[in-house]
């Protein structure tokens, strides 16, 4: 058989694509099992940093010698599951466990205030189970294996969120309601599925796309196209299916929120890439339909209803979640425009906003920390108090905006620079547009922190240097990527172009 | 006629899509945060029978090898992949069945009520004391 | 639940026989249907009968709430162990093979069966410890009341 040609020694470097996944799942059951308080977090953190030490080895050699292909069990493909790396997950491996290696730090003090004291290891269970899900998603090559993940890192991010009851009940709800949502996605997704191996008799990404090369579409495949569209779309907190965002990121736990809202989204929008670039090819004509008449017009409508209604809150962390949907807006905007530039702007800008929305939720949860709440009415006049907490939050919140010099720039001028290459004179405006609206939700964060005096008889106290740290790093890093471009364009360039031209070129 | 034998020949696609609008419209429709969790059951379950449905081959037997190997070649074997694909489906569907149940028990705890207009209720009414105390909400909630 | 003599009659006969038939299932796994999963609940359900007519306190001390939780993750761990062994004896993950590279077959039982394990032990304790978190919240009506 053919499929057991695979009885080869090999080194541990050709283990990586697997290990990335394995180090964290078994730390995730390993603290339950140790069942201590105390070492739950370094075994977490230890799991995470190995996970993000080969994510980056990983991406070297992407970009080094191309696609690299595992097939688990020793069954190759297409009869086995596959994990295939190329610059696009390699990209997005990176993003997702340098957050989730950077937040982990974060949670020390952070859970210590806002999750009651038994489920202390419990959370960094669900914290690996969920870093494992996300990270599979990512790497894997098989379509079901997709969803199987996927719904790991969804039922953990439900336990996570709720586990913000301690501070304000409606975490529960909010957890709920997203569980109700997230599952509907996830089951719709799973339909396409069904349908896509109804069609081709395949679950393997590359053979099914080598399957629609030769076969060309039917209306069966159309049919999964649209469901897996609309089943990611809501994981992926898509204009009209964001509604369970706002709640979930406002009431979960500060440290969650900042974990789940650098990555959980993104690696939905890297399903939804995936699955439109590779597996269903652009030429596909129903998917350019689908990609020029639904989602520029739903990207466009949340770069500005989104932004509009965050200029409106009076609380800082559900300003946050609404701006996370505009962002959405741009990725997808980046998306629809369907060529390299746009495409490489919309991976960039998953990249930087993820950065940019990590570090801003680690400064709401230190504020969180001292003043018991992050509303603005509780938060003035915090610049004084918490003078380097403050500070990185206006960096955060300037990379947000789009100021020269951050990494939010850096993908909005890609952006730009896409609609223009192709003659959308009025997007280029709508994003400039956009970004303005960005100015004043941010504007109205500094004032309040800067511009108000604080509660009366105040005294400096910044938050522990464990919240501190990471968010400097986080905060740093949208500073170091806003200047220094070379590892984020040239990442996400070959990205964009693997995406467009060519899965199956490289491999094996 | 061509339409019936269509519509026969289909059956099993029709009766998943049944079921399956069925369990979407238990869970958009209904208040009751339970009877919501029973429509996604039958959601997921109208997907998992769809699935189960597509292995099918006519006249085809269960996929196992005799004891003694000796596998006749004229046999035809039902799929088992779509099986396998759904029994993962199935545990997944268990652990969110379960977890929904076990955050609607924390749910009735702190709120008392199952009822999902009376949780709107007391979380509006939430909302409103957090506006008067805290200050101007110009947007509320969206 | 002291009147329900009959209940509580056949509820003792039963739980060794379903636990039999667990194990019976378990181990038909490989080359008939069954396996892990089924397995699993098929065990669990022995667990719960028993605490569903005798009461929580009863089944908890032979299945204490602590061991159910350990169990979830070891299982996990058998699993993923299983995986890690074929990775260390320098074959793929969960490359049953590795396990008799003369005879890969051999070595597929003995993966199959290691991983199975695994799952018997998870999907046991995940069942026993689902009922448990139901069982131990505190009734909105007593037991008297119906």
């Amino acid at each position: 058989m053919s499929a057991q040609a695979l009885h080869t020694a090999r080194t541990l470097s050709d283990h990586l694509p697997v290990l990335i996944i394995i180090i964290p799942f078994l730390a995730a059951p390993l603290t339950v099992l140790i069942g201590s308080r105390r070492l739950a977090w370094p075994i977490a953190f230890g799991a995470a940093l190995s996970s993000f030490v080969i994510s980056v080895l990983l991406l070297l050699r992407v970009l080094d010698s191309g696609v690299i292909s595992y097939a688990i069990g020793g069954w190759l493909p297409p009869i086995g599951i596959e994990y295939r790396i190329d610059a696009a997950n390699a990209f997005v491996l990176l993003l997702v466990s340098a957050i989730g290696t950077i937040v982990l730090p974060y949670t020390i003090q952070s859970i210590k205030s806002e999750i009651p004291e038994r489920h202390h290891t419990l959370f960094y269970t669900m914290y690996l189970l969920c870093f494992t899900g996300l990270l599979g998603v990512v790497v894997t090559g098989d379509a079901f294996n997709v969803f199987v993940f996927l719904e790991v890192s969804s039922l953990s991010t439900y336990v996570l969120v709720a586990m913000g009851a301690q501070t304000d009940k409606r975490a529960l709800t909010a957890a709920y309601d997203y569980l109700v949502m997230g599952t509907t996605g996830a089951t719709f997704f799973v339909i396409g599925i069904g349908f896509i191996y109804a069609a081709t008799g395949t679950l393997n990404m590359a053979d099914i796309a080598l399957y629609i090369q030769v076969h060309g579409t039917n209306r069966t495949l159309e049919t999964a196209f649209a469901f897996i569209m609309v089943g990611m779309g809501l994981k992926a907190a898509v204009y009209p299916l964001h509604l369970w965002l706002p709640n979930a990121y406002t009431y979960a736990p500060s440290a969650v929120t900042s974990f789940i809202a650098g990555t959980a989204t993104k690696v939905a929008i890297y399903v939804l890439l995936r699955f439109m670039f590779t597996i269903f090819q652009p030429d596909f004509l129903f998917e350019m339909h689908a990609v020029r008449w639904v989602m520029m017009p739903l990207a466009i409508l949340a770069m500005f209803a989104a932004s509009l209604i965050a200029v409106f809150q009076s609380d800082f962390k559900r300003m946050l979640a609404y701006s996370s949907i505009a962002q959405i807006g741009y990725i997808l905007l980046g998306i629809g425009l369907l060529s390299t530039t746009g495409l490489t702007a919309a991976i960039v800008h998953l990249f930087n906003h993820g950065i940019t929305k990590a570090a801003l939720f680690m400064g709401v949860g230190a504020l969180v920390l001292r003043s018991g709440s992050s509303f603005y009415a509780k938060i003035e006049g915090m610049g004084k108090v918490m003078p380097f907490t403050s500070f990185a939050i206006v960096i955060a919140g300037l990379s947000l905006i789009g100021v020269p010099g951050t990494a939010g720039f850096i993908s909005k001028w890609v952006l730009v620079q896409a609609a223009i290459e192709q003659g959308y004179w009025p997007l280029a405006l709508a994003i400039v547009g956009s970004s303005l609206l960005a100015i004043i939700y941010v504007w109205r964060v500094i004032e309040t922190l800067y511009m108000k005096q604080p509660a009366d008889g105040w005294v400096k106290q910044e938050a522990p240097l464990t919240m501190l740290v990471p968010l400097w790093i986080m905060a740093g890093a949208t500073v170091w990527f806003g200047i220094d471009t070379e590892l984020t364009m040239t990442a996400a360039r070959t990205a964009a172009d693997g995406l467009l031209h060519g899965f199956m070129a490289g491999g094996q | 006629m061509p339409e019936i034998e269509y519509i026969l020949g289909h059956l099993n696609y029709w009766l998943f899509t049944v079921l399956m609008m069925t369990g979407l419209y238990i869970v958009v429709a209904k208040g009751n945060l339970i009877k919501k969790i029973v429509g996604l059951n039958l959601f997921q379950s109208a997907v998992f029978m769809f699935y189960i449905s597509l292995g099918k081959i006519t006249g085809g037997t269960a996929p196992i090898f005799p004891l003694d190997m000796r596998i006749d070649p004229a046999t035809v074997y039902t799929n088992p992949l779509p099986h396998v694909l759904i029994l993962t489906g199935i545990v997944v569907g268990i652990a969110t069945t379960s977890l929904g149940l076990a955050l609607i028990v924390r749910i009735r705890e702190e709120y008392n009520t199952i009822e999902e207009d009376e949780i709107l209720g007391i979380e509006k009414e939430l909302v409103a004391q957090e506006n008067r105390t805290l200050g101007d909400a110009m947007g509320g909630r969206a | 639940m002291h009147h329900h003599l009959i209940l509580r009659v056949v509820t003792k006969i039963l739980v060794a026989p379903i636990i039999l038939f667990a194990l019976y299932v378990q181990f038909h796994g490989d080359f008939s249907p069954g396996g892990g999963f089924q397995a699993g609940v098929l065990m669990a359900v022995a667990f719960i009968l028993y605490g569903i007519v005798f009461g929580l306190e009863t089944v908890q001390a032979v299945m204490p709430a602590w061991l159910a939780h350990k169990m979830m993750a070891a299982g996990v761990m058998i699993y993923a162990g299983t995986g890690v062994v074929s990775l260390l004896l320098g074959y793929n993950f969960l490359d049953y093979g590795s396990f008799s590279p003369h005879h890969p077959s051999h070595g597929q039982h003995w993966g199959i069966f290691s991983v199975e394990f695994g799952v018997l032990i998870t999907v046991t304790g995940v069942m026993v410890s689902i009922y448990y978190a139901f069982a131990a919240r505190r009734p909105a009506i007593s037991n008297e009341e119906w």
